[in-house]
C-alpha cells in the first residue's frame, strides 16, 4: 500500500512537471503589439557633413607627406550632428538631434526608433538637417500612408537615393516643396 | 538577505521532506538537481543531433524543414523536437533551482565560492544557447526574438546600432543569418560542457548521473509530454509584419518583454547588476560564520594512506611527497583555500582512535578548532552526566537537527562539524568502555549531506564498505542511525525514544539470558 502511493505520489510530481514545462514553454502568450496599431520603425545610418570646410593642401605640404598619404584634400574629422524632425498627421513624433559616431565624432550617425501608432491613414512627413544650415532642411519627404493592423512601416535613409525612403505596403508620396 | 535564505531554507527543507517520502531520499530529485541538468543536457544534445540532419539554413527554407519535421515524421522528428524544446526547459528549470537551493545551503561563500561563481558562465551559455535556438526556426517568435535581441545589442553604445537594420525588411535578411545561428547554436553547447568540466572542478565524486529510476521517470515525463503537446511553430516570419501576439518560452525569455517595458537600457541595467551582485555574492556580509581553520595535518601520524584525500568531498587534499624523512612514499597536504573545516578527513583517518593511551591522540589529520582529542574529552564529559540503564550518546551533525535540544537525564548530545567527522572508532570506544549503552548518529537526509559525503560515507564505514571500517564486534543494535532533513527534525525525539525502548529490551533479554540480535 506504501509502496502504491509512492507510485501514485511519483506520478503527481511528474505530472505537475510536465504541466508546468508543457504550458510555460509557450504560455501565457505575450501581447507585443496591440492587434490594431501598427509599428513605423525610423533607421537611419548616414555621415553628416564635415564640421569645417575642406581645404586643398599645397604642394609643399603634399611633397611633405608618404607618398601614399598624398590626398589633395585635408578635411576636418568630425562630422556635424544630424537633426531629424518626424511628423504624424501634423505632429510631431521624433524631434532628436543625434552626433556622430566614434571619438572624433568622425563616423556615421546612427538613428533607430521605434513608434507604436494606429493603423489607417496618415500623412507622414520626415525632415533631416545634416549641414550647419539653421533653416529650412537638406533632406524631407512627405507622403500618405495607409497602415494595416500589425504592419511593419519603415522610414529609411539612403543619401545617394535622395534620402528618406518610406517602405509600406501603401506609399502615395507628396510633392517636396 | 540571510531572511530571504532562511525561507527558502526552510521551504527546500519542507520540500524535501516530502519528496524522500514520495521518491525515497536515494532518488529525491532535490538531491539531483545537477544531475538532472545533465540527463537535460544529453537530451537535448542528442535530439538536436537528430534535427540538424534534417534542418537546412536558409530564410525560407528554415522553416520549411522544421515543419516537415514536425508533421511529416511527427512519429520521430516530431518527438525529436518537442524533446530538445521541453528538456531545453527542463535544463533552466533545474538550473534555476539547484542555484536557489544551493544559494539557502550557504554552498557559495568560503571554499565553495569557485562551484558559485562558474555556475554564472553556465547560466549566460544556457540562455544562449537556447535564444539562438529559438532564432534557427525563423517563425514570428524568432522574429521578434531576433529584432528585440539586436535593438538591445545596438542600445551599447560599442555595438554601433546598426544590428537591427538587418531586419528592417525582407530585402536585408540573407542565409548567412541562419549559418551564424547553426554555428552558435552548436558551439556555445559545445562550450558550455567544457565549463561544466571547470564547473565541477572543485568537486570530487560529483554525481552527473541520476539514479536510474529518477532518469527512467524524468524520460518518460519528457516523452509522454511531447506526445501529448507537441512542440510547433508559430506562423512564418514576415518583415512587412509585426508579431502581434506571441507564445513566449517564459523560462528563457522573460526579459523580453522587459525590454518592451522597462526599456533596453534598463534591462542592461538589470542584467549587469544581477550579474555584479552573483558575483560579489560569496564575499557580501553577512560574512560567513568562522568556518573553523583548515584541517591541519601531523606527520608524525600521517602514513600517506591517502583515506583523508579519497573521502575529502572538496579536493582540498592532496597527497604529495614526504617531506619528513620517515619510510613512507607520500603524505596528506591540505590546500587551506578549499578547506571548509568538515572535518571528514579526520574521520577517514587511521589514526583518529579514540582507544590510543600510550601516545597523545594526534591524529594524522585533524581539525585544530574541533580536534579529535576534544571529542574524546567531550564524550567523557557528556557521559558523566548520564543516569539510567538506556543511556545514549548522540553525535549530531551542525548542519543538521539541533541534537543538543534532545539532551536530559539519559541522553547526551555533542554536534560535530559533519557526521563524516566522526571516526567509526568512537562508536566502538562508547559502547566497549560502557560510557552509554547505545550510540545515535544524526546527520543530513540520506540522499544529501551538507558537505556532500558525509553521510554517504558513514553510512559505508558503519557497512564496512569504507574505510576506516567499524569493527566487527561492535554490536550493531546498539546503533542507530537519523538521517532526515531540517524540517523533520522533530522526528528525532521519537526516533530515540524508540530506540531506548529497543535497548531496554536488549537489557531485559540479556537479563534473562535470551539471546538478542547477537553480536557479530
Amino acid at each position: 500500500m506504501a509502496d502504491m502511493l509512492r507510485w501514485i505520489g511519483q506520478a503527481v510530481i511528474y505530472a505537475g512537471m510536465a504541466l508546468w514545462l508543457g504550458y510555460f514553454a509557450n504560455r501565457p502568450v505575450y501581447t507585443h503589439l496591440p492587434p490594431e496599431q501598427a509599428l513605423i520603425k525610423l533607421s537611419v545610418v548616414h555621415g553628416a557633413q564635415r564640421k569645417g570646410e575642406c581645404r586643398k593642401r599645397t604642394q609643399e605640404e603634399l611633397d611633405a607627406m608618404n607618398p601614399n598619404m598624398r590626398t589633395p584634400l585635408d578635411c576636418p574629422r568630425e562630422r556635424l550632428p544630424i537633426a531629424i524632425r518626424i511628423l504624424l498627421d501634423g505632429e510631431v513624433i521624433y524631434d532628436e538631434s543625434a552626433t556622430a559616431a566614434g571619438l572624433a565624432r568622425g563616423g556615421t550617425t546612427r538613428v533607430y526608433e521605434r513608434f507604436a501608432v494606429a493603423s489607417g491613414r496618415h500623412e507622414l512627413v520626415a525632415r533631416m538637417v545634416d549641414s550647419a544650415r539653421t533653416e529650412g532642411y537638406d533632406f524631407e519627404r512627405a507622403a500618405t500612408i495607409e497602415l494595416s493592423p500589425g504592419e511593419n512601416f519603415v522610414i529609411d535613409f539612403r543619401a545617394e537615393s535622395g534620402g528618406f525612403l518610406f517602405d509600406g505596403k501603401s506609399v502615395t508620396y507628396r510633392p517636396q516643396g | 538577505m540571510s531572511y530571504v535564505k532562511r525561507v527558502l531554507r526552510m521551504a527546500f527543507s519542507w520540500l524535501e521532506a516530502g519528496l524522500d517520502r514520495i521518491f525515497t531520499p536515494a532518488c529525491n530529485p532535490l538531491y539531483h538537481l545537477g544531475a538532472l541538468g545533465f540527463l537535460y543536457y544529453w537530451v537535448v544534445a542528442a535530439t538536436g543531433i537528430y534535427l540538424f540532419i534534417f534542418f537546412d539554413t536558409g530564410i525560407t527554407e528554415a522553416y520549411g524543414s522544421i515543419d516537415s519535421i514536425t508533421y511529416d515524421q511527427w512519429y520521430l522528428g516530431g518527438v525529436m523536437r518537442s524533446l530538445h524544446r521541453y528538456a531545453s526547459d527542463g535544463m533552466v528549470a533545474m538550473m534555476i533551482v539547484h542555484m536557489l537551493r544551493e544559494f539557502s545551503l550557504d554552498r557559495y561563500r568560503g571554499a565553495r565560492w569557485f562551484t558559485w561563481f562558474t555556475g554564472l558562465p553556465v547560466l549566460w551559455m544556457v540562455f544562449a544557447a537556447g535564444i539562438s535556438g529559438y532564432w534557427m526556426v525563423w517563425d514570428m517568435l524568432a522574429q521578434y526574438i531576433a529584432i528585440a535581441t539586436t535593438e538591445w545589442l545596438d542600445w551599447l553604445p560599442v555595438v554601433g546600432g546598426t544590428i537591427a537594420r538587418n531586419f528592417l525588411n525582407p530585402d536585408r535578411l540573407d542565409d548567412r543569418f541562419f549559418t551564424l545561428m547553426v554555428f552558435m547554436h552548436i558551439f556555445v553547447p559545445l562550450f558550455l560542457l567544457f565549463v561544466l568540466w571547470i564547473h565541477l572542478q572543485r568537486l570530487t565524486h560529483p554525481v552527473i548521473n541520476p539514479p536510474r529510476l529518477l532518469a527512467g521517470g524524468t524520460l518518460l515525463m519528457l516523452l509522454v509530454l511531447s506526445v501529448a503537446k507537441p512542440a510547433e511553430s508559430q506562423p512564418p516570419a514576415n518583415l512587412d509584419l509585426v508579431p502581434s501576439q506571441i507564445g513566449l518560452d517564459w523560462f528563457y525569455l522573460p526579459a523580453y518583454p522587459l525590454m518592451d517595458m522597462l526599456g533596453n537600457g534598463m534591462v542592461w541595467g538589470l542584467v549587469a547588476f544581477g550579474t555584479l551582485l552573483f558575483v560579489v555574492l560569496p564575499w557580501l556580509p553577512p560574512l560567513r560564520r568562522a568556518a573553523g581553520k583548515a584541517a591541519v595535518v601531523d606527520l608524525a601520524n600521517c602514513n600517506g594512506c591517502t583515506r583523508c584525500a579519497e573521502d575529502c568531498p572538496y579536493a582540498a587534499i592532496e597527497m604529495g611527497r614526504r617531506t619528513d624523512g620517515r619510510p613512507f612514499d607520500r603524505q596528506a597536504v591540505v590546500s587551506a583555500e578549499l578547506c571548509v573545516a568538515c572535518g571528514i578527513c579526520a574521520g577517514a583517518c587511521p589514526t583518529a582512535m579514540p582507544f590510543r593511551r600510550a601516545s597523545e591522540l594526534i591524529p594524522g589529520i585533524d581539525l585544530p578548532e574541533t580536534p579529535i582529542r576534544e571529542l574524546r574529552d567531550r564524550v567523557h564529559d557528556a557521559a558523566q552526566g548520564l543516569t539510567g540503564d538506556t543511556r545514549i550518546m548522540v553525535f549530531g551533525c551542525e548542519h543538521g537537527y539541533d541534537a543538543t535540544r534532545l539532551t536530559g537525564p539519559r541522553v547526551a548530545a555533542l554536534r560535530i562539524p559533519c557526521i563524516g567527522m566522526l571516526p567509526p572508532a568512537f562508536i566502538d570506544y562508547v559502547l566497549s568502555r560502557h560510557l552509554a549503552e547505545g550510540v545515535v548518529l544524526a546527520g543530513c537526509s540520506e540522499g544529501e549531506c551538507h558537505n556532500r559525503h558525509g553521510v554517504r560515507w558513514t553510512v559505508d564505514r558503519l557497512a564496512r564498505a569504507r574505510d576506516p571500517m567499524l569493527r566487527k564486534r561492535v554490536p550493531r543494535e546498539r546503533i542507530e542511525t537519523v538521517w532526515t532533513p531540517l524540517a523533520e527534525g522533530w522526528t528525532h525525539r521519537r526516533r530515540i525514544a524508540d530506540f531506548a525502548a529497543r535497548l531496554r529490551r536488549l537489557a531485559t533479554e540479556e537479563a534473562d539470558g535470551t539471546p538478542g540480535e547477537a553480536a557479530e
